[in-house]
């Protein structure tokens, strides 16, 4: 680069796909950078999807690509398990500073699994969102990155237990860890924070949390994965019975002035993809999508009209108005306009799936950001230096959202960060 | 580059020691002529490292590490520049999936064993292909992705050069009245800013605009590339390090849009044209001047329509939005009538979609058009159905909009007239838009240092182009910084390898300047491949191709994996030990047999894998070692590959497909059948499946018995 040489790394908050992506390029391109993150694993919410839309491929496939580039570029340092808790200074020279914590598993983990095996706690697995349960030490995912095992303090009953120290062979347990503070200088800081799904239990008229078969777009990614709660079967919570017949309700909390009053841009493709995934499992099953508009722009258009092509895919324009469960057989009961089909209809379905939004994450930033009424960080407000990428800022896609990390990462190398 | 001699490691944790006979499994590389092996139950800790670290001080430049996979730790086992590390995977590869002390299970440990001691030797620290080079950027087209790409990179510290067609820069955006709105609260129309967008362009030092202007021609490499424009002045030449293209889009021919209204009434216009009609302030009609007061906007104006164009060209549901407004603001009498699909305004888009649903005067219906009809008095009649009030509507307005889509530029070519051997524009993904891999790695492109950026590569708005030519151009200085100390870009980011050709011996065949999925390639006119070292990728499809096995890189090459072919033992047939050899995509399938190995899935112990850069680099060779040598079988594990291919070097598991087409004959020759051969398409979170796939492989293989040839092999 041109740029003379910065003196101090760019520092990415986050380490979902736009954080690491973000990290990367910029890395790649040059720069230093530090890439935190709060979870003891990269990947983020990706992570959970069992496919992307529209080419129905892993995820994985492509963090793979990028794991192995953070593995071998030695410009990229990664601090997992790290809270940002202030940042101070200004462009050139922040100083962040993170609460680390405990680390009850250290790098000396060859996750070689002989804790779990030893472990007689369990707790519930929020990475398949509530649908299983993992030992209070465990791997989310045989492909987590570091690959190094944690545990869930929470239900861990530490030192008056220890069984899994006792087994470790490598000294990679230390129960008595404490939590710990750690700076980290920066010349800028890209807040990747990503999303949450939206709280579908306060869309009262949507069932969610008081009718059993009804779940959220995220659970039904972990159900269809591989490696989820049902290894791939897509079964209903009530009673583990295939589920042949699903709909899927567009805008579950999007669109509503009364909740997330923005289009969360991608729940109308997510769920096209999720209706792939049953009719691809139990061939004689059917999918209706309730709707207001379909939005699948640009070549996206494709996939829809492929995934439109299935005769058992129903689409209904119209608002889902009641949602109850038949208590003998545990079917959910839809009550929805129909408004091309002459008014308001009954369904029976095996269960319901709420395509539920995108809700920035904007807790524990360590900065008072500027946030638009909706919460996304204000880009165009922040301070030099200080810049925000991904659905933090916007809700979007992956490819739309991986476009701004590289547009991101341009600039920092154009801020007056580091030089 | 060398290292000497090769010092063996096997470390016994993590289930190892208890799965093989380690004193057994040390004799396998002293038999090979090295030292004894050291051992240690956790090598990958401090004090296990220390000892291969004090190796390293006392001059060990190649290491041998039997332990886990080559993925797992990779950090830990990194001795620093100039010390080769080959691993041997005898965690995932063998302990973790297979009988622990079983004889099968120790043969396949010293058989991993043997292949690495093989790779080792037959491999070295590739020595990297460094040029001096330039790295001025070339945006070619000056509209806002252009105008964004330019002072990004110029804002980033490069040097820039934009070539613009027309007389001016602007492009498309000059020509709106306004553009819709980009930030909160997303309420009016705002000013495009594009007057100033020019100004920050030629304030900024680093670029250099040519109006007027057309490129020629751009031959050579990343920060070699050699560029002629002619320009007004007359033709120019210089050199670059990368280009981003972003000529942009055409608006859908309208001329085409005959059945709603265009060319019968001079009423009916297109978006495009309304711009120009709305920045007086008043909105007259074509046909006699009298002020509009009422215009129907009819969406997917070509677009999302099988007989035009199949796509969604995203920017026009907000684009009579605006337009909508526009209408309102001009006369608060007017009415705006919207008729679409689908009204999509993803995002924050929705806040000025709902504005404009509360303003009285625009209706809004999803519709379908059965008839646009020109009447006498100037006024256009519009007929909807299927409409959400239930019923057909009839309306008569003074105006039609047609919400016309838009067409990458792309589609016409010329824009770049690229010396390459495979074609002189970005090949083509669908649509004309160039190819992408699209999804996790939006500028994967298929023409190294050259990145496709705004409408040019897929429909997309003004705010969304902005964004993508900063990625570009980032992705264009990127490639330069990269190549300048002879490291790959994507998707094997920092490989210093490069394909290495011994031209004496080439048939001309050709193979290698067609199949490279990069274009590295060009070729003299007897056919003679001419590299382009900063082309490439790395992916090996060349060298896979090449039936003369001339082509190979320091550290992967067709003997090397013959070697470790040859390496492997084939227990005499009486002991019923068929040896199945597994080829594996070193992205997807190897991280999906680790996390076979992660999860304790048991494979059969009779297989021996190796893992290819991408399975586009199989040679045909390797076959013909297999089964000569008694190999009992070989399973392909390769990517999805066809429409939806997820192969990232694009065409490698295709191709592989496509040699295996060919293969029928030679094995026939050898009177091996051809089932002894299977291609599975496998994704990374398949390793669920590995287990069964495996498994119904071998029943297969064992009923057919062994390979004819083991009682001949050596």
């Amino acid at each position: 680069m041109v740029t003379p040489v910065r003196k101090k790394p760019i520092a990415v908050i986050g380490g979902g796909i736009s954080g690491i992506t973000v990290a990367l390029e910029a890395a790649d391109t040059g720069a230093d950078v530090v890439l935190v993150e709060k979870e003891p694993w990269l990947g983020g919410r990706v992570f959970m999807m069992h496919r992307y839309f529209p080419k129905l491929c892993s995820p994985l496939c492509g963090m793979e690509i990028n794991f192995r580039r953070i593995r071998t570029n030695p410009k990229i340092r990664v601090i997992t398990g790290a809270a940002v808790e202030s940042v101070s200074g200004a462009s050139g020279d922040f100083k962040i500073a993170l609460n680390m914590a405990a680390e009850l598993v250290n790098a000396d983990c060859t996750s070689c699994g002989k804790c779990t095996a030893a472990c007689p706690e369990t707790r519930v697995d929020d990475f398949n969102m509530g649908m299983s349960e993992t030992k209070a030490i465990y791997l989310r995912h045989p492909m987590a990155y570091p690959a190094r095992y944690a545990i869930d303090a929470g239900v861990c009953k530490g030192t008056k237990c220890a069984k899994c120290a006792d087994v470790c062979e490598y000294g990679a347990i230390n129960l008595n860890a404490k939590v710990a503070a750690m700076t980290v200088e920066a010349s800028g800081v890209v807040y990747a924070t990503g999303w949450k799904p939206y709280d579908a239990a306060r869309i009262g008229n949507l069932g969610f949390g008081k009718v059993k078969n009804v779940i959220n777009n995220l659970m039904m990614e972990r159900m269809a994965s591989l490696s989820g709660p049902t290894a791939g079967k897509i079964v209903r919570p009530s009673d583990g019975k295939e589920v042949k017949n699903i709909a899927f309700v567009q805008c579950a909390g999007s669109r509503d002035e009364n909740h997330l009053s923005y289009c969360s841009s991608v729940c109308c493709l997510a769920s096209l993809k999720q209706a792939t995934y049953l009719r691809e499992l139990y061939p004689d099953s059917k999918a209706t999508i309730f709707y207001i508009d379909i939005r699948t722009p640009g070549k996206y258009e494709a996939f829809y009209a492929k995934v439109a092509k299935d005769t058992s895919i129903s689409f209904i324009k119209g608002k889902v108005a009641k949602v109850a469960e038949d208590a003998a057989t545990g079917d959910v009961l839809v009550t929805a306009e129909d408004i091309f089909g002459g008014g308001k209809k009954s369904y029976r379905v095996d269960m319901l799936v709420l395509a539920t939004g995108m809700e920035p994450n904007n807790a524990g930033n360590g900065f008072p950001l500027a946030r638009d009424a909706d919460g996304f960080i204000a880009d165009w407000k922040l301070p030099p230096g200080i810049f925000a990428t991904g659905v933090a800022k916007n809700p979007a896609d992956v490819t739309t959202s991986l476009m701004d990390a590289a547009a991101t990462a341009i600039k920092t190398f154009a801020s007056g960060g580091g030089v | 580059m060398t290292q000497g001699a090769i010092r063996p490691y096997i470390c016994t944790g993590c289930g190892i020691g208890e799965a093989v006979d380690v004193a057994r499994l040390a004799k396998v590389p002293v038999a090979s002529g090295l030292p004894e092996p050291r051992h240690h139950p956790f090598f990958c800790g401090e004090q296990g490292l220390k000892i291969i670290a004090d190796d390293v001080a006392a001059g060990a430049g190649s290491l041998l590490i039997a332990a886990c996979s080559m993925r797992t730790l990779a950090e830990r086992f990194n001795f620093g520049h100039g010390v080769k590390v080959e691993r041997v995977n005898l965690r995932e590869g063998c302990a973790w999936v297979s009988e622990p002390k079983d004889e099968d299970t120790q043969l396949l440990a010293e058989d991993l064993l043997r292949m690495g001691i093989v790779k080792a030797q037959k491999t070295e620290t590739p020595t990297p292909f460094i040029e001096k080079l330039e790295k001025t950027v070339l945006v070619v087209g000056g509209g806002i992705a252009g105008i964004s790409a330019s002072l990004a990179a110029a804002r980033a510290g490069s040097n820039v050069v934009l070539v613009e067609k027309d007389a001016q820069l602007g492009g498309f955006l000059r020509k709106l009245h306004k553009r819709f709105p980009r930030n909160a609260p997303y309420e009016e129309p705002e000013e495009t800013g594009i007057n100033e967008n020019i100004e920050e362009v030629k304030n900024e030092k680093r670029i250099r605009v040519i109006t007027s202007a057309q490129v020629e021609n751009i031959s050579g490499q990343p920060g070699l590339f050699d560029v002629t424009v002619s320009a007004a002045g007359g033709v120019e030449k210089f050199r670059v390090g990368a280009v981003v293209q972003s000529t942009g889009f055409k608006p859908y021919s309208p001329e085409k849009l005959g059945h709603l209204g265009y060319g019968r009434s001079p009423n009916v216009v297109t978006n495009a044209q309304f711009e120009e009609m709305s920045v007086s302030g008043i909105i007259r009609r074509p046909s006699d001047g009298k002020e509009a007061l009422s215009v129907a906007f009819l969406q997917c104006a070509g677009s999302r329509d099988k007989d035009h164009l199949p796509y969604c060209s995203s920017f026009c549901c907000m684009t009579s939005l605006k337009q909508a407004a526009y209408v309102r603001n001009a006369n608060p009498q007017a009415k705006a009538y919207i008729f679409y699909k689908d009204m999509r305004t993803p995002g924050r888009y929705e806040h000025f979609y709902k504005k404009m649903q509360d303003d009285d005067g625009v209706f809004l219906t999803k519709a379908d058009i059965a008839a646009v009809e020109p009447m006498d008095d100037g006024s256009v009649s519009v007929t909807a159905c299927r409409t959400l009030l239930g019923v057909d509507i009839k309306v008569k307005v003074d105006l039609v909009v047609l919400a016309a889509g838009m067409e990458t530029a792309a589609k016409n070519g010329g824009a770049l007239k690229l010396d390459y051997r495979q074609g002189p524009e970005l090949p083509e993904l669908n649509y004309g838009f160039p190819d992408s891999h699209f999804i996790c790695f939006p500028y994967e492109t298929r023409r190294t240092g050259i990145y496709a950026a705004g409408a040019v590569r897929q429909p997309m708005d003004s705010a969304m182009a902005r964004t993508d030519a900063e990625g570009a151009a980032l992705k264009a200085i990127q490639c330069v910084e990269l190549s300048s100390v002879g490291k790959s870009v994507q998707p094997r980011s920092g490989d210093t390898s490069y394909p290495r050709i011994k031209f004496e011996s080439c048939t001309q065949c050709k193979r290698c300047t067609e199949e490279c999925p990069y274009g590295m390639y060009d070729e003299d006119e007897k056919g003679t491949p001419l590299p382009n070292p900063l082309r490439c990728r790395r992916c090996g499809t060349c060298m896979g191709a090449c039936p003369q096995r001339i082509i190979s890189f320091d550290d992967f090459h067709v003997d090397m994996v013959s070697s470790m072919i040859r390496a492997i033992s084939i227990p005499p047939e009486e002991e019923e030990r068929p040896r199945v050899l597994v080829f594996a995509c070193e992205n997807d399938s190897l991280p999906a047999f680790d996390m076979a190995g992660l999860t304790r899935v048991r494979l059969s112990p009779h297989i021996r894998l190796i893992s290819l850069r991408c399975l586009g680099s199989l040679s045909m060779v390797w076959l013909n070692d297999a089964f000569s040598k008694g190999i009992d079988g070989v399973l392909l594990f390769g990517c999805q590959y066809g429409e939806d291919y997820q192969c990232h070097n694009m065409k490698g598991s295709e191709l592989a497909k496509e040699r295996m087409g060919k293969l029928g004959e030679t094995l026939g020759r050898m009177m091996i059948e051809p089932e002894r051969v299977q291609f599975e398409q496998l994704a990374i979170n398949d390793y669920t499946r590995l287990g069964e796939i495996i498994g119904d492989f071998m029943e297969k293989i064992d009923a057919m018995g062994p390979n004819p040839f083991k009682e001949f092999a050596e």
